[in-house]
């Protein structure tokens, strides 16, 4: 008696990955109707608890057509969590859930449609690294395609945005759309229908997602992170035009200048020139330039160059409570508060800001001679530490927190003769020095000596902290120009010098590369 | 309030005979204790049987309707003592917890329980956390049951089967005189399915007979000579009854099937998985046939000698599907076979991972090992396709390192963040500090974005947990307990036990109105008003009432300088005795659940509302994240920065912020950039806004269009 057993009816196998309050849990709730309507016995479960904490949760369903049940005293056993390798479906609300599925095996070339948003909600690993911790979509992207037998994978969430709904809503649309379960599109939208709550956006959403799915396959968007800012048109590119404002031309004879650097340092150039006109008028961006002009000479590739526009670009503008004034007053800004934070005709907005200014910083923006004075000055210094030991909340909607903030941003001319911009100016000649030096005998090194200077940033104890580490690692610069490797060396330390705050990293790759050299 | 209501779905409760009923398993058992006669239920919540407190407070109607009474035990000992009602008494009682941690709680209760035994019948359920998702240690309640005897049911994870053990289980207990567990496992609790429903059962004999008529029987009370009596009827008249009790109702199941040399005994817990597994190898289809027969142990305690031995007559081996470790069946059925002089092999933790979770791939592996060892010819072993397997590696490789854990974490605008960023402010003064932790929402602190704690010895117990640091030192430890650990019994463990011992350590309450961490259950202190029980009982008033005397009750946690600037006395005063610092704000979660209905009806309705939430300008960022480690909150995220010069994305706070203020204060606590700004929303704007917000347009405006024409740009 050794009778195989007949072929028989198997059930659909779908897994969900979601992420708390992503709505999984309607996704699947609409599933089980959907399928329970339509002569289908559903299952579904999950490990809920950590759904509600944002935390990764995986929603398990079968569903088993009642035309497969041969007798009534045998129902389908279905099982409480997927197997890999036996799951038809899998729906990912998000690019990097969707590799974790890969992952856990849920993937499989031989069987698996999978339903992918390809939009990134970050992990909190890649949000707190101190420069870029973000992983690279474009492999989630390709390892998806590879896995699944079918993918179809666009950006969701943007769509769910745009119609005012929710992923889930979408996602239900392109499982509609990929056709991979057995009932037709109307009966999809009863589901959704008689879920109640929110039907009319749910189903706009809902169609919005069949027809992207239905129209291409596999067509993967690339998510938008990757994409590199649209414009290089200065540090308000992305901001929405403030109809009929017009500004101060830069000469078109100025901006040429630039064509004498290599392609690939140009657009850097140019905007280095826009943003230090912007910065301090156009002295200042020819200033800039001049500044350039003896690295260029220097250069090999344009990868000197290129860096090096970029950092002294960035270093010239540096923030001080004058910019950051003038800043936050601009109109661009206004509008781009008002996008970002969606106000609508009928509402009004106010806008406060937080800041902390510290008797350091007020007394770098005042003339040299002034902050001096206040910085050594005992009894003064610590009356202003008094009185600056509390954060303040400017109110720039406001005429009063407006016109404060006027008239900080109106010290401008007065800049050249502050404190800070001697001190920041003799930095950025020092460095530019080194820079020069370094290439003259050590090309690559020289490259890594200018995109260190990327580690001097921010404002109070981020910058302070950054310039310590950027001048450690300028002590260094005599023994890394002994190395062969230097500049892979010099990279990796700024790396380093980027991975924490307390600076353990950075002491650690430093004395690694110590360890190295006496090997 | 809960965090999820099931005031609807309690209506499918009313359910009669010979109705289908369609949901959740927790719900399912909450109809079979109605449908047993039932006279009283109590619990502590916990994943899995969170939503099984809920659901039984949101059904306090249909209970009461029926007679039934409801207690929300203080916590899993208290539950368990809660089913003594049922040693003198013909009540029926049930109690709820989760495993192994609400076992371990209630155990001196279930061992006096058990030792007297039953009148009525007593159920315990607990909710199995073992596995994927699990948040406690990973340990077995099966032993618990063992040295108390306790019956303990694992049955099949379909709602019939569960049912049908909630009834049988209170026949058994009844008959045999013995408390009886029933062991659900938590994708059980929640699996969504359909049972035929009988009628609801009013308790014929009711707690108020029994409190008007009092009874007592000292020898079921655990006292000598009466203990010693215990031990020897357990053996000799309850675990008899028991065995005949199960024989008879066939609680345990055969399947039959065709490779009648083989066989498969599993935990009935187990019947699905491994019915799949036996598809998935060819030995099964998906209606439940298998060529294998199975002995499916919807009792895994205590065995049944008989049926086992039956099962094993003519099979060259059996293989035990047994979670978990130690492997007590796999043991106990070698003694049995053994004794008997049954020749039958037994395989199980050979050939199945000792520990961890019993997945589908982990039982197919295992039940293919078992199958290819006695009937090879039963199983094709189909090359897996070369493609297949190539394309499986590449994407496996492609992803490498791209796919971060994503733990769960504190929720957006969570009161207790600030409390954490306070304390790595005062640690960048202080210097870092031993830190005990407790159960709750607050052990995220452990995880990223703040790596803070040491370690966690249990509900209520972190102040306990630092207890032997308490010697003369520079630096004081930190512990924290929640609300709901500190009523559970850290007002004893960890709060009076400082106060007697003198110590000088430092320990901070957190509480934010609710058991958070369980599903937003309310417990004494709670700020709501609850129709059926006692809140507003004040956490620094018990915490004086046991002789502390330096504590601090912060009621806005998000000031992250005063909570920094309070953590730092109590770190540093010269007081002598326990600090106890009470940070108080309302659980996020819950409040916006609470709130947003009501806000968005009051827009609707035309009334002027004010909206509040944070930015980040993209401009002024640097791109450092500080904001994000001081902080963690999931709306804060990053973005690609839109300057051409910058490649470091920005921080970018999306709209899911609710105001809590928190990233304004961390800006100003921390000394951070200035690019956080606070957007104020106004809904319905009255005339005086309006006009105010003219006049001010007016002026901005026009300095504005002064500002941007002074303005370089590119043409
Ligand atoms: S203010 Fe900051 S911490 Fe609070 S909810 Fe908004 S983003 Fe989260």
């Amino acid at each position: 008696m050794n009778a195989p057993l007949p072929q028989r009816q198997r059930p659909i196998t779908i897994a969900i990955l979601a992420m708390g309050g992503e709505g999984g849990g309607v996704l699947a709730d609409w599933i089980i109707d959907l399928a329970e309507s339509n002569h289908y016995l559903a299952q579904f479960t999950s490990v809920p608890g950590v759904a509600q904490r944002t935390g990764a949760t995986i929603y398990y369903l079968e569903i088993y057509p009642r035309a497969g049940i041969v007798d009534a005293t045998h129902e389908p056993v279905l099982a409480l969590m997927p197997v890999p390798g036996d799951v038809d479906i899998v729906i990912a609300s998000e690019l990097m859930e969707a590799g974790r599925a890969i992952q856990r095996g849920l993937i499989t070339p031989d069987r698996t449609t999978l339903i992918a948003s390809t939009n990134r909600v970050f992990a909190m690993t890649e949000k707190i690294a101190m420069a870029d911790g973000r992983v690279d979509p474009d492999k989630l992207i390709e390892a998806c395609g590879t896995a699944a037998k079918v993918m179809h994978a666009f950006d969701m969430a943007a769509i769910a945005e745009a119609t005012g709904s929710v992923i889930s809503a979408v996602l239900f649309g392109a499982t509609a759309g990929a056709g991979v379960l057995p009932f037709p599109r109307q009966a999809f939208e009863s589901a959704i229908k008689r879920g109640g709550k929110g039907i009319q956006a749910s189903l706009a959403a809902f169609t919005a997602g069949f027809e992207a799915t239905a129209v291409g396959a596999t067509t993967v968007k690339t998510p938008a992170v990757n994409q590199p800012p649209p414009t290089l048109d200065g540090q308000d590119s992305d901001e929405t035009p403030t109809n009929g404002v017009v500004h101060r031309p830069i000469p078109a004879q100025l901006l040429q200048e630039t064509d004498k650097f290599p392609a690939g340092a140009r657009a850097i150039a140019r905007a280095g020139i826009e943003r230090t006109a912007d910065y301090q008028g156009l002295s200042y961006a020819r200033l800039y330039l001049d500044r350039l002009a003896p690295v260029a000479s220097a250069d090999k590739d344009g990868r000197l160059i290129g860096e090096t526009a970029r950092q002294l670009a960035l270093g010239m503008a540096y923030e001080d409570t004058i910019r950051v004034a003038e800043l936050k007053i601009r109109p661009s800004r206004f509008a781009r508060v008002r996008e970002e934070v969606r106000v609508n005709d009928g509402q009004i907005l106010e806008i406060a800001e937080f800041m902390h200014p510290r008797t350091q910083e007020i007394a770098d923006t005042l003339p040299a001679p002034l902050g001096r004075f206040i910085l050594r000055t005992g009894w003064v210094r610590s009356l202003m530490d008094r009185m600056t030991r509390k954060g303040r909340v400017v109110k720039t909607s406001s005429l009063r927190g407006f016109l404060l903030l006027y008239m900080v941003a109106a010290f401008k001319p007065l800049r050249p003769r502050s404190l800070r911009y001697q001190a920041e100016n003799a930095y950025l000649e020092e460095w530019l020095a080194t820079v020069q030096r370094t290439a003259a005998t050590h090309y690559d090194l020289a490259i890594e000596v200018a995109a260190a200077r990327n580690l001097v940033k921010g404002y109070g104890d981020t910058h302070e902290r950054g310039r310590a580490r950027f001048e450690t690692l300028m002590a260094l610069l005599p023994s890394l120009s002994q190395r062969p490797d230097g500049a892979a060396q010099l990279a990796s330390l700024r790396k380093a010098a980027n991975n924490d705050d307390t600076g353990v990293a950075l002491d650690a790759a430093i004395a690694a590369m110590k360890e190295s050299v006496a090997a | 309030m809960a965090e999820r209501s099931f005031k609807e779905e309690v209506e499918k409760l009313r359910l009669g005979a010979g109705e289908e009923f369609r949901g959740e398993g927790i719900l399912a058992i909450t109809k079979a204790l109605l449908e047993s006669g039932v006279s009283y239920v109590a619990g502590y919540q916990g994943a899995p049987i969170s939503h099984l407190m809920d659901v039984l407070a949101d059904a306090n109607d249909i209970l009461e309707d029926l007679g039934v009474h409801f207690e929300n035990s203080a916590n899993e000992a208290t539950a368990a003592a809660t089913l003594a009602a049922s040693v003198n008494y013909p009540l029926r009682g049930a109690v709820t917890f989760k495993s192994v941690v609400g076992v371990n709680v209630a155990s001196d209760a279930l061992s006096n329980l058990a030792s007297g035994g039953v009148t009525g019948g007593a159920l315990v359920i607990i909710g199995e956390d073992y596995g994927e998702g699990s948040s406690i240690m990973q340990e077995r309640v099966h032993p618990f049951a063992q040295k108390s005897q306790i019956w303990l049911l694992d049955p099949r994870p379909n709602l019939p089967s569960i049912v049908n053990a909630v009834k049988k289980g209170f026949e058994l207990s009844e008959i045999s005189n013995t408390p009886v567990m029933l062991e659900v496992r938590i994708r059980a609790c929640h699996v969504h399915g359909r049972f035929e429903t009988s009628d609801n059962v009013r308790p014929s004999y009711t707690l108020r007979d029994a409190m008007e008529n009092p009874r007592r029987q000292t020898d079921r009370i655990v006292l000598p000579p009466a203990s010693y009596l215990h031990e020897k009827e357990k053996i000799e008249k309850r675990w008899p009854a028991a065995v005949k009790f199960i024989e008879d109702n066939k609680l345990n199941e055969f399947f039959d099937g065709d490779l009648i040399d083989i066989g498969i005994v599993m935990q009935g817990g187990m019947y699905n998985t491994t019915m799949r597994a036996l598809e998935l190898v060819g030995l099964a289809d998906s209606l439940g046939h298998s060529r294998v027969p199975l002995y499916v142990m919807n009792v895994t305690y205590p065995l049944i000698d008989r049926e086992l031995i039956r099962f094993a007559e003519g099979k060259r081996a059996i293989l035990i599907v047994e979670e978990g470790q130690p492997e007590f069946l796999e043991q106990a059925i070698n003694t049995i076979f053994r004794r008997a002089d049954v020749q039958t092999r037994i395989e199980g933790k050979g050939m199945l991972p000792m520990a961890g979770e019993y997945t589908g791939g982990v039982v197919r592996d295992g039940v293919k090992a078992f199958a290819r060892a006695y009937r090879p010819e039963t199983i094709s072993d189909a090359p897996p396709s070369n493609e297949g397997a190539v394309r499986i590696a590449a994407a496996v490789k492609a992803i490498e390192n791209n796919v971060h854990a994503r733990p769960p974490s504190f929720c957006t605008g969570c009161p207790e963040r600030p409390i954490f960023t306070a304390l790595k402010l005062v640690e960048r003064e202080l210097g870092t500090h031993h830190v005990s932790c407790d159960i709750g929402c607050h052990l995220f602190s452990i995880l990223p974005p703040f790596n803070i704690g040491a370690t966690t010895m249990g509900y209520g117990l972190g102040g306990a947990g630092a207890a032997a640091f308490n010697t003369k030192s520079d630096k004081r430890a930190i512990s924290f307990v929640g609300d709901g650990g500190f009523w559970h019994n850290g007002l004893t463990s960890s709060i009076g036990n400082a106060v007697f011992n003198k110590s000088d350590n430092v320990t901070v309450i957190v509480d934010n109105g609710y058991t958070s961490a369980t599903g937003g259950q309310d417990i004494l202190s709670s700020y709501a008003d609850n129709a059926i029980r006692k809140t507003h009982n004040s956490i620094e008033k018990a915490v004086r009432g046991v002789g502390v005397e330096w504590v601090r009750t912060l009621t806005h946690t998000y000031d992250v300088a005063g909570m920094r600037d309070t953590l730092r006395e109590a770190l540093t005063t010269k007081a002598k005795g326990p600090k106890v610092i009470v940070a108080q704000s309302e659980c996020m979660l819950n409040k916006q659940r609470r709130e947003r209905p009501l806000v968005n009806k009051a827009i609707k309705d035309g009334n002027r509302v004010v909206r509040e939430r944070f930015g980040v300008d993209p401009d002024t960022c640097t791109g450092d994240h500080s904001c994000i480690r001081l902080s963690g909150c999931p709306s804060l995220t990053v973005a690609p920065n839109p300057d051409p010069l910058r490649t470091e994305p920005v921080t970018k706070v999306i709209n899911s912020c609710v105001g809590c203020g928190l990233c304004g204060e961390v800006a100003h606590a921390a000394v951070l950039c200035p690019s956080f700004y606070r957007a104020s929303i106004v809904n319905n704007p009255s005339g005086w806004d309006r006009f105010k917000a003219k006049a001010r347009g007016a002026v901005i405006g026009f300095l504005q269009r002064r500002i941007a024409r002074r303005q370089y740009a590119a043409a």
